[in-house]
């Protein structure tokens, strides 16, 4: 297992390298003087020639890159073209608005949305079973901006629950951070309980086809240790993977929640830097997307090992 | 006066709820008594395995539906008990083994635990008690080192293994009534005699009543007290083991007994002086584990497999499951690429020349499957299936489509088949568009995989039965692979025998399954089931020979 996970993490180096040298040449492999680019289009020759020096963009490419990584290991991205700030503090302030509405929204749907699989599953055909999949239809169609502003109509401004937006950290105090997550992480888990209660249902009615199941029947347990003990576990892969995948989806940015709910994440940073074609932020926003793509990725394989007996790397 | 413990009258079951719809079971009835066997026999769809659910409760909900009848255990009536009732007397009263010893456990927790269930499901023992009873109890299903096999996963086991593990789990709580359906029918000939002689031996031990459902006659001759045939639902006959053998009253079961083929090799054909169409020469196929870390693993699948194949002759590799015969079969194919040795087809050497070197001659050696079922692609007509092979070959899709017709004349089936699709087929029918589609190609071999281990045994005897009439006709060599003795003592004239990659004996069929040389050669033909009966003849092998002299 540990040997496993070396390896697995091993193998992560030459994945991020690859991502490293894609995000380097961005800049440089654009037509044009990256100076200019990153200089932005009302920019003097003394403001160019000065970009230019601070990238070394006068040596050579091999030079220029062993350069730029070296900075990248020291925990260096360069400075923001347009506050000024170095980019690592910029994200650093966003990392936990994300980490704290991914984290509470795939914690609300697999709480929701495993338990609603497994019943639908269980009462497949049924009444119950065909109420599950019309809300997962539901779901997946409303966007999240409806069901968001809707929330807010209703808890924040008729009733006047939890406040209308914004973001507090946990630090200050479990009681303001918990009011402004609510409404958000709700809005935002809708298309996830609609996704991983699908994925729950299906990989759920494949196995109790299986014969272990019927094994299990015929052993005289109740419906419930037949269904969480022998079904769940051995469904649980796909569902996982779904979970995994969501979760990085989520922390690398959910641009509209973050906008209705005002949250200052890295999905608003992202689409700010493009839109000011901020290429340090850019560049910066890449290599922690892959990098959080990466790590699920391993943790999701690690998960498959501790749930399946037969999968072994 | 022994007593009855299972007591099944008139039961009819039906598709759905509503009446009128299609009975599955028409009005059988059974009983079992203390330490009896009773064998159901019947073909695929006979509804046998539908009464052993149905007595469970374990029938789909909803789809089937037990319309009328009783079904008694130990007097207490189970089609109107409640689910609750029933799971109580699952384990306790009432236990099943199922077919595929592969799937029916749970594949993510160790075994122990998975019989540990049914005891705290049903029992009040402290966690001791429990672990104390199951040990003991996997010991008299005589599994090696229990104390490890408690704590394994079921991937670590055998077939073999897994089964006991699931005897164990059923009998644990001393039920009245075992219900075995079609326990062996997945394991090998050697394993399948053990696996019998332990159900024979906890049920002499425990006083069991046990409903064994099967196929095989062979099976049934060994184990069965009384029988009861099935077809298509309904009883057909029943009575005695010795009785039924000998004189079964009704036609169909005669029929069936007829099917069975002899273990007493057929007579052999002459020596043949045609040329030799497929040779393997020291044929080695090595399986190499790549380690990131240290040394890979190597695994022998075949090694130095040498065989020769002439015109119009059929060579049978036997051998049970991971000896290396499939392995050997699809080298010569070369769907795989052996690692070592050579193949001769038709005099050209193919065992490393390249992919696209090798596709003239692809057409010269064609291979059928074991499973009909999953051998056709369903979304393609039967014809185009056919006609596939030589259309890539250059042959123009008209002429390809009139031979696709002739073929299914060939193997006997309607012309007008060619528009159909593969799920409109029965399992017999599907492998005869399997043997049409690999005749389309006028190979010189055909290479049959297991080719009838699916069927069941009428089906069986008529596919024997055209592959020799084709042969006479075409005059093809077959390299037939089978685990089943019987099969190969009916078609085949000379026989290799594989054991671990290797072949352990070889020679003609007569001559190897009647006198053999090596000891497990010797052990699968004792491992036969039925050994004894001649079924075709309605008699034990011994009164036969006596006849004959």
């Amino acid at each position: 297992m540990l040997g496993y996970l070396v390896r697995r993490i091993f193998a992560a180096v030459p994945v991020m390298g690859v991502v490293a040298l894609f995000v380097f040449l961005l800049l440089r492999l654009t037509p044009g003087d990256p100076a200019a680019i990153l200089a932005g289009d009302n920019a003097t020759p003394e403001r160019l020639e000065r970009i230019r020096a601070s990238l070394g963009l006068n040596e050579p490419l091999i030079v220029q890159f062993i350069t730029w990584v070296n900075k990248l290991l020291h925990g260096d991205l360069g400075t923001s073209l347009i506050s000024n700030l170095p980019v690592m503090k910029m994200i650093g302030q966003r990392v936990e608005p994300s980490i704290s509405i991914a984290l509470c929204t795939i914690i609300l749907a697999v709480i929701v949305a495993v338990p609603l699989g497994v019943i639908a599953a269980w009462k497949h055909g049924t009444w119950i079973d065909r109420f599950v999949m019309g809300l997962s239809v539901l779901g997946f169609s409303v966007p999240v901006f409806v069901v968001g502003y809707i929330l807010i109509e209703v808890f924040a401004i008729d009733l006047r629950w939890v406040p209308v937006q914004g973001f507090r950290s946990i630090f200050n105090g479990f009681g303001p951070f918990f009011e402004r997550m609510i409404l958000p992480t709700c809005a935002l888990s809708f298309i996830y309980i609609a996704l991983i209660a699908r994925m729950t249902r299906a990989a759920m009615l494949d196995v109790l086809g299986e014969d272990y199941v019927r094994t299990a029947r015929a052993k005289g347990i109740n419906e419930v240790a037949v269904m969480m003990r022998h079904a769940l576990r051995n469904a649980a892969v796909p569902v996982i993977t779904v979970i995994g995948t969501g979760f990085a989806l989520l922390i690398s940015g959910v641009v509209v929640t973050e906008s209705v709910f005002n949250i200052p994440g890295i999905g608003r940073l992202t689409v700010d830097a493009v839109l000011a074609r901020d290429y340090p932020v850019i560049q910066a926003m890449i290599l922690l997307t892959s990098l959080i793509y990466v790590v699920v990725n391993l943790l999701i394989d690690v998960a498959y090992t501790l749930l399946d007996p037969r999968i072994r790397y | 006066m022994t007593n009855t413990v299972l007591d099944i009258n008139n039961l009819v079951v039906s598709v759905g709820k509503k009446p009128g719809g299609p009975k599955i079971i028409d009005g059988i009835s059974i009983q079992v008594r203390e330490r009896e066997t009773l064998c159901l026999v019947g073909e695929s769809g006979s509804g046998k395995s539908v009464t052993s659910l149905t007595t469970m409760g374990l029938l789909p909900k909803g789809t089937l539906v037990p319309t009328s009848g009783s079904i008694k255990l130990v007097g207490e009536e189970l089609l109107t008990a409640t689910d609750r009732r029933l799971r109580q007397l699952r384990a306790t009263q009432m236990a099943m083994i199922f077919q595929e010893p592969m799937t029916a456990l749970n594949p993510v927790v160790p075994v122990g635990r998975q019989i540990d269930e049914v005891l705290r499901a049903h029992t009040d023992l402290d966690a001791r008690a429990r672990r104390k009873r199951i040990l003991d109890m996997m010991e008299q299903v005589h599994l090696p080192q229990v104390e490890r096999i408690f704590a394994s996963y079921p991937h670590r086991l055998s077939g073999g293994q897994r089964q006991r593990i699931m005897i164990a789990m059923a009998l644990v709580l001393e039920p009245k009534l075992l219900i075995a359906d079609e326990p062996t029918t997945a394991l090998d000939v050697t394993t399948q005699k053990q696996i019998l002689s332990l159900i024979r031996e906890l049920q002499r031990d425990h006083g069991t009543a046990v409903l064994f459902i099967t196929h095989d006659m062979g099976v049934v001759a060994e184990i069965a007290d009384r029988v009861a045939v099935m077809r298509q639902g309904r009883l057909v006959e029943t009575g005695p083991l010795e009785t039924v053998l000998r004189n079964p009253t009704m036609e169909y079961t005669r029929n069936l007994l007829a099917s069975v083929p002899s273990l007493v090799p057929r007579p052999p054909r002459e020596e043949s002086r045609e040329p030799i169409v497929l040779e393997a020469n020291e044929l080695g196929k090595v399986y190499k584990e790549r380690a990131f870390f240290g040394k890979g693993r190597e695994v022998v699948a075949a090694d130095k497999v040498t065989l020769t194949l002439r015109k119009g002759r059929t060579l049978g590799i036997v051998g049970e499951s991971g000896s290396g015969k499939s392995t050997v079969a699809r080298c010569i194919v070369r769907l795989i690429d052996p690692t070592s040795g050579g193949v001769r087809l038709a005099g050209r050497e193919i065992a490393d020349i390249s992919r696209r070197l090798l596709q003239p001659h692809r057409q010269k050696i064609q291979i059928v499957f074991q499973d009909p079922y999953r051998s056709l692609n369903p979304r393609v007509t039967v014809g185009e299936s056919i006609a596939e092979g030589p259309i890539n070959y250059g042959v123009a899709h008209t002429d390809a489509m009139k031979r696709a017709r002739e073929l299914l004349e060939l193997v006997g089936l309607p012309a007008d088949a060619v528009s159909r699709y593969p799920h409109q087929f029965s399992g017999g029918q599907r492998q005869r568009i399997a043997i049409a589609r690999a005749l389309a190609l006028d190979p010189d071999v055909l290479v049959a995989d297991e080719a009838v281990s699916a069927l069941d045994v009428s089906v069986q005897a008529q596919v024997l039965e055209l592959l020799d009439e084709i042969q006479k006709r075409l005059g093809i060599a077959i390299l037939f692979i089978t685990h089943d003795l019987r099969v190969a003592a009916q078609i085949c004239d000379e026989v290799v025998v594989m054991q671990h990659g290797r072949v352990v004996e070889q020679g003609p069929a007569a001559e190897v399954l009647t006198h053999p040389r090596e000891a497990y050669t010797k052990a699968l033909l004792d491992a036969a089931p039925g050994r004894n009966w001649d079924f075709a003849n309605f008699r034990p092998v011994s009164e036969g020979v006596v006849a004959t002299l």
